[in-house]
């Protein structure tokens, strides 16, 4: 039980988290990563750091006994696994106790328990724990789960027993679809989980979720928390987590706690758990299920009850008594945490990977940031894509959401795409701020999906502007002698420049020309200007006599900038390239005298550009003849075999 | 020091002279404008042929929101036409300092939306100017090039004889260890092929891009030849058989960023030791002042300290000798940080200021400090006292001051310049390093007024002396046509439409512009070129 060194056998945010909690309590630490993550940050506030794979999580964050591999080559004693990857994983959990190393988090046998929502099921009941109207029997054929199915009633949720965070579950509406959901549900689930096991349950209509989180000692001590409500969520996703949930009066909290600690102690659980809750509008509870990890919106706990979870998980785990008793918890205030990711909601929510070129988390009273990143890294297809989590804190509901609202507008990703700007109008919307989110808010207020925001044009010109500045200051940065009040001036009327930017697909054509102080943008028919005074990243720019501030980022031809809660992203199109494919991609010649060795195209092909077309040998090198456009292949005037002249036409594209 | 200003804002005086001076401010930028507004009539035509305007095709050269200064904006003011509103200024190109990629650069356009960008007559005379700057302030020398070439309806044969010296500039220039650029947009054809042919580096745009000796139709002509003009000259066939071209160009904004991916790639600036930084401040007295205390009528008097205090840093100055030859004032400040001698009229120059101005000169040239002209004088006086006390010599040892110092000279024309007294004050045959004129500014042997007077008299004395009487009405008429003969052409935009400045200037533009002058100078100086014996030829 003693240790003095925590192996943190995750990675970002989480591993950062409970490395400086560690760190706080004296403990040395252990990280491990891949190559993928030999930048992220995690690795460097580690003591140590211990190699484990490539990029794939199945050989490397999931391979249990590479872990316990490394935590005994670096004389860790305890593993902290985080959430996700092993967090909940029986085998390792008894596999690391099994090494002589002890596992921060629930015995084996909890989270095996906990893991099976049937076996879960059954157990709650026993104990007296309200749960969902439903089946969870171990008869599994068709026939008892459509007579059980037509004993709960439509809608009914159909669930993978052994599944989790959302997946493998679905609503189905009525008893027609019944079959097809069981046959789609159980192929997923022994897809996913390894299991076809399935379990039926009454859809509670429009609940809220509300969970308890709950701390237990080796020594029988069992307490609650309170509550954090996660109603807002996407597709079972959770996006926003609050604490304490709006509706909740002392009764219904005491009530639910209870429910909580008997779950918790059904299961002969220790350290931090979580226990799940759908709320109905009547005041109705049901048991979902338990998490048996830390979870990812334990802060808004933290926040409230001034408590260190982490600490505490080390600390049970070392063997130490609760520091609390259920009497001395105390609720301070309201928290709300909202979670970053690399994805983008106005395209179905995909997933984006990029370098993090600049990070600058938001700082401020009440609030708190838990991030994995840095700048310079690049966010990787192999993780999830949450790149970390927002958190505000305040005496009421009303001054953490606005503060968040504030958190989320000033903490500034720029490289990737990110949902920055749909947390935000997520926390502004109407329901959300009189505390009535439930778990259908999203479809309700997004019923056709988050729609993607027109670029308004006076943002078009403060990157315009900002690009030009930056511009400007190189070419001053190479200057002569010229001194600062010579800026934007000219001693005749010059006409504004001609610029063409692209923002994703969309072409902008600008004019911009230059005044002291700043410059003259038009956008369409609309002119702005943009007095801008820049420092590093960040602009303080007055449009039009409104003050803008923005943080931007320009290299090259990109513009990156945040403005309020918006991240826009533009290129500039440079002369000559765009103009390449026309003026040349359509006849293909040979560049120099050479025989051709192939030809990888016939007429009617569809090319991309850059696509090869044939292959020219002279000097007895091969060259590649690419297509500098993407079209239809028209002709093709050369065979293999043939020698051709400097100049000779080889292939006709009809461009797109 | 701590000169205390007697300009009154809120006076009726000042509130007219500001209405006088901005309208002709306002005139000016009408002015500028019509080239402008001619040329942008073409855009359609040349968009339609893929190209880019002569002013869009600037704007892109330069860096963006980095200072310009343009030169000759008025030059062939009322020389294209008589009737001042018809008159089109410009000359057909667009000349003016600038920054490409950092570097600070001479650059003149074609502008060919102007009858093809065809020479007018004072197109050389604005070309040479450009070129005679950019050898003396060590300037690298960039041309967007797109002319039909002279105008043969308007052809002289002065014009072909003088103009062989434009391409004797570009040799200069290059020997000079000076790069000169040019950018083939359309076609230079004749004379003007040799605009690319001198060029140390040739951009040709595809397409519309046309050097040769002689197009088609001359060919033809010519020696019966059926020929085309792309083969004969195009940009295509230059960049892979004839060799002219180093750079081929997609089109002409591409052209354009090739010039300024040349030109970044000289590092010009390498040798530049960094300036030794003074701090400065800002006039005290707004400069926005000068529009209200300067009267546009040279008649009337003011103390040109007003002027000096709104555009040397901090509005301080020492006053060198202020009780001694007190009309011809010669103070000693600072414009961004740099120390520079002024030298300014508050009225006629007497023996006592000739000789004051001409000490001064000398003295800032042992120190090697710039001298500023502020021209306000109707000349050196005259009368039995002043030749008797020495005005001839004392008035030519202050010319011959002007002329031998070897500081960097800027003068500004901003009332009244007459006679030898312009001389005297750095005028234009003294080939200041930079000669701006305000636009209430009035230059010429004498004004109107005294010239019709005189010619007055003389015709007096001459029908005395033959005993005739004298036609009062037809000296009248003499007389009035004098005045106007002479007022017609003393005006500044008339003056600067004649190329006898480099141009004119917004008063308030002053301070900017003497900052952009001092700086051009003083880095053309401490920059170092490495001239040769003869110019880079291309084999």
């Amino acid at each position: 039980m003693a240790f003095d060194t925590i192996l943190v056998a995750n990675r970002g945010e989480i591993a950062a988290r409970v490395i400086r909690t560690a760190r706080e309590m004296g403990l040395r630490t252990v990280a491990v990563h891949t190559t993928a993550d030999a930048k992220a940050p995690h690795v460097a506030l580690a003591d140590a750091a211990v190699w484990i794979g490539e990029g794939p999580v199945g050989d490397s964050y999931l391979d249990g006994a590479r872990i316990i591999a490394a935590a005994r080559e670096t004389g860790a004693g305890a593993i902290h696994p985080g959430y996700g990857f092993l967090s909940e994983n029986a085998e390792f959990a008894r596999a690391v106790e099994a090494a002589g190393l002890t596992f921060i988090g629930p015995g084996p046998e909890a989270i095996r328990v906990m893991g099976n929502k049937a076996e879960a099921k059954r157990l709650m009941i026993a104990a007296g724990v309200p749960c969902v109207p439903g089946y969870e029997g171990e008869d599994q054929s068709d026939a008892a789960l459509t007579a059980a199915a037509q004993k709960i009633g439509f809608p009914l949720m159909v669930k993978a027993a052994a599944g989790g965070g959302g997946r493998g579950m679905r609503v189905v509406r009525n008893g027609a679809d019944l079959a097809a959901a069981l046959a789609a549900a159980r192929s997923e689930a022994a897809n996913a989980f390894g299991s076809d096991e399935l379990i039926l349950e009454r859809a509670i209509t429009l609940p809220r979720h509300v969970e308890i989180q709950v701390f237990a000692d080796a020594h029988g001590n069992i307490v609650h928390l309170g509550e954090r409500d996660c109603s807002v969520q996407r597709r079972h996703q959770k996006v926003v987590e609050e604490a304490p949930c709006p509706v909740m009066t002392p009764e219904l909290r005491a009530r639910m706690g209870t429910a909580a600690v008997e779950a918790a102690r059904a299961v002969a659980y220790r350290g931090a758990g979580t226990v799940e809750f759908l709320l109905d509008a009547s005041g109705a509870f049901y048991f979902l299920e338990m998490n048996t990890r830390l979870q990812v919106e334990h802060p808004v706990t933290e926040m409230i009850t001034g408590l260190d979870l982490v600490a505490m998980q080390i600390a049970v785990a070392q063997g130490s008594p609760l520091p609390v008793t259920q009497d001395e918890v105390r609720l301070d205030g309201h928290a709300i945490e909202v979670r970053l990711y690399a994805e983008d909601p106005a395209n179905g929510y995909l997933p984006a990977t990029g370098p993090v070129d600049l990070w600058r988390p938001a700082t401020g009273p009440g609030i708190r940031i838990d991030a994995g990143i840095v700048e310079g890294q690049e966010i990787s297809p192999f993780y999830d894509p949450m790149l970390a989590k927002i958190i505000a804190h305040g005496p009421t509901r009303e001054v953490a959401r606005t503060r968040l609202i504030r958190a989320v507008r000033e903490t500034v990703l720029l490289g990737t795409v990110t949902n920055a700007e749909f947390l935000a109008d997520v926390l502004g919307q109407e329901k959300f701020t009189a505390g009535e989110a439930t778990t259908g808010l999203l479809d309700q207020v997004y019923p056709e999906g988050f729609p993607a925001a027109e670029t308004r044009p006076r943002d078009t010109a403060l990157a315009v502007a900002a690009l030009m500045q930056h511009d400007r200051d190189a070419a001053l940065a190479r200057a002569g002698y010229v001194s600062a009040d010579q800026l934007g001036w000219s001693s005749a009327p010059l006409l504004p420049r001609g610029l063409t930017l692209a923002e994703g697909d969309r072409r902008i054509d600008a004019t911009v020309g230059a005044f002291p102080g700043g410059w003259s943008v038009g956008i369409g028919e609309a002119v702005f200007d943009v007095e801008l005074a820049v420092n590093g990243n960040d602009l303080s720019a007055r449009i039009d006599g409104h003050r803008v501030e923005a943080v931007a980022r320009v290299a090259g031809d990109a513009v990156q900038i945040a403005v309020g809660a918006r991240r826009l992203a533009f290129r500039r199109l440079r002369a000559g390239s765009q103009d390449e494919a026309r003026a040349g991609g359509g006849r293909v010649t040979a560049p120099m005298p050479g025989l051709v060795l192939a030809v990888e195209v016939a007429p009617g092909a569809t090319v991309a550009r850059g696509g090869k077309l044939a292959v020219l040998e002279a000097m007895k090198m091969q060259h590649q003849i690419t297509a500098s456009a993407a079209g239809v292949v028209k002709a093709v005037h050369v065979a293999a075999g043939q020698q051709l002249a400097s100049g000779e036409v080889m292939i006709e594209i009809e461009e797109e | 020091m701590g000169f205390v200003s007697q300009v009154v804002r809120d006076s009726e005086t000042f509130a007219r002279n500001r209405a006088d001076m901005l309208a002709l401010v306002q005139e000016l930028r009408d002015l500028e404008a019509r080239p402008a507004a001619l040329s942008e009539k073409r855009r359609e035509r040349m968009e339609a042929r893929g190209q880019i305007t002569p002013r869009d095709r600037l704007a892109r050269l330069l860096d963006p929101g980095m200072p310009f200064l343009q030169l000759h904006s008025l030059a062939g003011y009322m020389v294209d036409s008589d009737d001042p509103e018809a008159s089109v200024p410009g000359a057909s190109v667009i000349i003016g300092i600038g920054f490409i990629a950092g570097a600070r650069c001479m650059v003149v356009v074609d502008d060919s939306g102007i009858k093809a960008g065809a020479m007018a007559e004072m197109t050389a005379a604005a070309f040479l100017s450009a070129q005679e700057m950019a050898l003396r302030q060590n300037l690298p020398f960039v041309h967007l090039v797109e002319s039909a070439g002279a105008n043969l309806m308007e052809y002289k044969v002065e014009f072909w004889a003088k103009g062989g010296r434009l391409f004797r500039n570009l040799a200069r220039l290059s020997a000079a260890g000076l790069p000169n650029l040019a950018v083939l947009h359309g076609p230079s054809t004749a004379g003007g092929a040799y605009m690319p042919g001198l060029a140390d580096y040739v951009i040709g745009v595809k397409k519309n891009g046309m050097a040769a000796l002689a197009g088609a139709a001359l060919v033809h002509a010519a020696t019966g030849e059926k020929a085309d003009d792309r083969d004969l000259g195009g940009s295509e066939m230059h960049a892979s058989t004839s060799g002219l071209v180093e750079y081929l160009a997609e089109d002409d904004a591409h052209g354009v960023e090739i010039a300024r991916d040349v030109i970044a790639r000289l590092d010009w600036n390498k040798s530049l030791p960094p300036r030794a930084a003074h701090a400065f401040a800002e006039p005290r007295h707004d400069i926005d002042d000068i529009a209200g205390l300067v009267p546009t009528d040279y008649r009337i008097p003011y103390d040109v300290r007003e002027v000096v205090a709104r555009i040397v840093d901090g509005s301080e100055f020492e006053d060198f000798k202020p009780l001694y030859g007190v009309s011809t004032v010669c103070l000693q400040a600072a414009v961004n940080g740099i120390s520079v001698g002024i030298i300014g009229n508050n009225g006629p120059i007497d023996p006592a200021g000739a000789t004051k101005a001409a000490q001064f000169i000398q003295l800032c040239g042992q120190a090697d400090i710039p001298l500023i002209f502020l021209n306000n004088t109707t000349g050196y006086m005259v009368g039995t006292q002043y030749e008797q006390a020495g005005m001839i010599k004392h008035g030519a040892k202050m010319i011959q001051a002007v002329t031998s110092v070897d500081v960097p000279r800027i003068t500004l024309y901003i009332g009244a310049s007459f006679g030898a007294g312009n001389y005297g004050m750095s005028g234009y045959a003294y080939e200041p390093d930079f000669l701006f004129a305000w636009p209430n500014a009035t230059t010429g042997v004498m004004g109107g007024e005294q010239a019709a007077g005189t010619m007055a008299m003389v015709a007096r004395a001459g029908a005395r002396r033959k005993g005739e009487e004298i036609d009062e009405d037809r000296l009248a008429k003499q007389s009035a046509m004098i005045a106007a003969h002479f007022d017609r052409q003393a005006g500044a935009f008339h003056t600067s439409g004649r190329c006898l400045d480099h141009g004119v200037i917004d008063p308030r533009d002053t301070r900017r512009v003497l900052g952009f002058c001092l700086e051009t100078s003083l880095e053309g100086r401490a920059r170092r070129v490495k001239p040769g014996s003869y110019g880079v030829a291309r084999f």
